[in-house]
């Protein structure tokens, strides 16, 4: 445990020197603050926005940002410390496998949890002061806590990226790829298979095909809970399906073990 | 005397190359072993089987008493100390944090870690970060970096790259007070010169395999290589001399064989006109070219046997 902590420390102060922490906790206040008062102006007007269609724009926008900046935030984490070195020295250490990897993502986990902790959550709190307070936490809570599991997942993902590849310029292409297949591609095929294809998905079955996308379960986390009168798209279908938010949170969770156990059982294996 | 790490045909293939061929390595505790041969010779692959850090693929392996990879041998990682050879170290981290996070990992209380600094003369340096560091602040980081916690076995790759000679021979002086402290330590490396003093045995290798293992002492006497005798002031007289003659190689400079050295030191010393003699015994970089010539004429060998 004293292992973990210390890469857990080492790489949260790298992402506190890097100014990682403060530039996405800076994007993400920016963004939610933004959206909330001027996002009402294409209807005319300046003002808050209502909360469902704040909630709506702001998680359409976080749903890009979050897997770029995870996976830009630790696609190195391995590839980088194998080609300076640093990586087989670590290998020789009293340190496990396990531990090296759980100290990497609990340590650039915190980072991205405290960005969207405090970016989204300065947007929360300021929303709560002008309106229904209890709705305004309830709805925002459950929108900061699919963004940290969004941002946790592309970590694990670019972990995986960052240990199956050897040169960091690959890992860094082989992200970009991975973080345009999950969130324009993978959507535009489901759509195409919805047009394309008679009576080919039903609507169950287009559900069960968006666990396979993480960026789609996050937006179904935040979009079941509101009017669904702001949604529009092959969400909107989705929407209607019976999976409860919890059920979701719980595939979201497994999209982080998976990758992770991927990453821990290549890291195993690795020859250096 | 305890074994600290012992190889018994040992080998390691990769996809392509052979790196060890049935390597046999034995290094009892306080003693310092020299590890010497061209860029892919096996050694670091030595070195990174005995770290634990890769498997072999047959043959058996123990360093402190148990297979480096089990994890009854996970505690005594505690015990080595591992400078690799290419480490550039997290540059925008200050030289104190670096040493500071491998003490974490290695559970050695902070205080060493200012001792260390100070040892490697790095103290003045330790608030700058690691990208400003020359060459040489970077191999003595990682140097203190190796010394850390204490070490009953440091594998050090190419330690004295880079180091101006003040620091080489301050260097050496760490390594002869962790010996004494009853360390064992293995060197490898291509600068030859130097080392010679400070290590107890060689090892020869060329493309995976060992040309020559043992003491300094039994490699001489196997390489019978000349002793290089300098004279001066002789100038034309040793080359009428008959017993001098056929050693002499160049002016003032005579090669003689081991066993000729008395009589040859006795007729150069009834010459009045002789004003200084310097003996040299055959040198680390002599031997080891000795038994890479060798080494290659016997692979040769087997190679042209194996044809016909």
């Amino acid at each position: 445990m004293k292992l973990i902590w210390a890469v857990a420390t080492k790489e949260f102060q790298d992402g506190l020197r890097n100014r990682w922490l403060i530039s996405t906790t800076l994007i993400f206040a920016v963004l939610s603050m933004g959206l909330s008062y001027y996002g009402t102006v294409t209807s005319g007007q300046v003002g808050t926005a209502s909360l469902s269609s704040t909630i709506a724009s702001l998680s359409s926008l976080a749903v890009f940002l979050i897997p770029l900046i995870a996976l830009l935030l630790a696609y190195d984490s391995f590839v980088g410390e194998q080609e300076s070195g640093t990586l087989l020295l670590l290998l020789s250490y009293p340190i496990t496998h396990r531990q090296l990897l759980l100290g990497k993502f609990l340590g650039q986990g915190a980072i991205i949890s405290l960005a969207t902790c405090l970016g989204f959550g300065s947007a929360a709190v300021w929303l709560a002061l002008q309106e229904n307070a209890q709705q305004v936490m309830l709805t925002f809570g459950l929108f900061i806590i699919s963004s940290i599991l969004l941002g946790l997942i592309f970590i694990s993902i670019a972990y995986l990226i960052s240990l199956s590849v050897s040169e960091k310029s690959k890992a860094a292409g082989l992200a970009l790829l991975t973080w345009f297949f999950f969130v324009l591609v993978f959507d535009l095929a489901l759509l195409a298979m919805l047009v394309g294809i008679e009576d080919g998905v039903t609507q169950t079955s287009l559900v069960q095909l968006m666990m396979f996308n993480p960026t789609d379960l996050f937006r179904l986390v935040n979009l079941s809970n509101l009017d669904t009168s702001d949604i529009n798209g092959v969400l909107a279908v989705a929407i209607h399906s019976s999976l409860s938010w919890t059920t979701l949170i719980g595939f979201m969770v497994l999209w982080i073990l998976l990758p992770l156990a991927g990453s821990l059982f290549i890291l195993k294996g690795k020859t250096l | 005397m305890t074994l600290v790490v012992e190889l018994d045909t040992v080998s390691k293939h990769y996809a392509q190359v052979t790196a060890l061929d049935s390597v046999n390595l034995q290094l009892q505790a306080g003693e310092v072993m020299g590890l010497f041969g061209h860029n892919g010779a096996g050694k670091t692959t030595i070195m990174k089987l005995i770290l634990g850090v890769t498997p072999a693929c047959s043959g058996v392996l123990r360093v402190f008493g148990m297979d480096p990879l089990s994890s009854q041998a996970f505690a005594s990682r505690k015990k080595i100390g591992y400078l690799p050879e290419n480490v550039s170290f997290y540059d925008h981290l200050t030289g104190l944090q670096v040493l500071n996070y491998f003490a974490n990992l290695k559970s050695v209380p902070k205080t060493m870690v200012l001792q260390l600094l100070e040892q490697v003369g790095l103290t003045h340096a330790k608030h700058r970060t690691v990208k400003t560091y020359s060459k040489g602040m970077r191999q003595r980081l990682g140097l203190a970096q190796a010394f850390l916690g204490e070490p009953k076995l440091l594998l050090l790759d190419e330690p004295t790259i880079g180091l101006d000679p003040i620091a080489t021979q301050e260097f050496y002086q760490s390594v002869d007070k962790l010996k004494s402290d009853g360390a064992s330590i293995i060197l490898c490396s291509h600068i030859l010169p130097g080392t010679e003093q400070h290590i107890d045995k060689a090892m020869i290798m060329s493309c995976g395999q060992p040309l020559a293992h043992g003491s300094l002492i039994n490699l001489r006497q196997q390489a019978q290589l000349p002793i290089t005798i300098h004279t001066l002031g002789l100038g034309e007289a040793m080359l009428k001399d008959d017993l001098l003659r056929p050693y002499v190689v160049k002016p003032n400079i005579l090669m003689v064989p081991e066993q000729h050295k008395m009589s040859v030191i006795k007729c150069l010393t009834r010459y009045d006109n002789l004003t200084d003699i310097h003996i040299e015994p055959a040198g680390l970089g002599q031997l080891y070219e000795y038994y890479l010539a060798s080494g290659q004429d016997s692979i040769n060998q087997s190679k042209q046997g194996a044809k016909s």
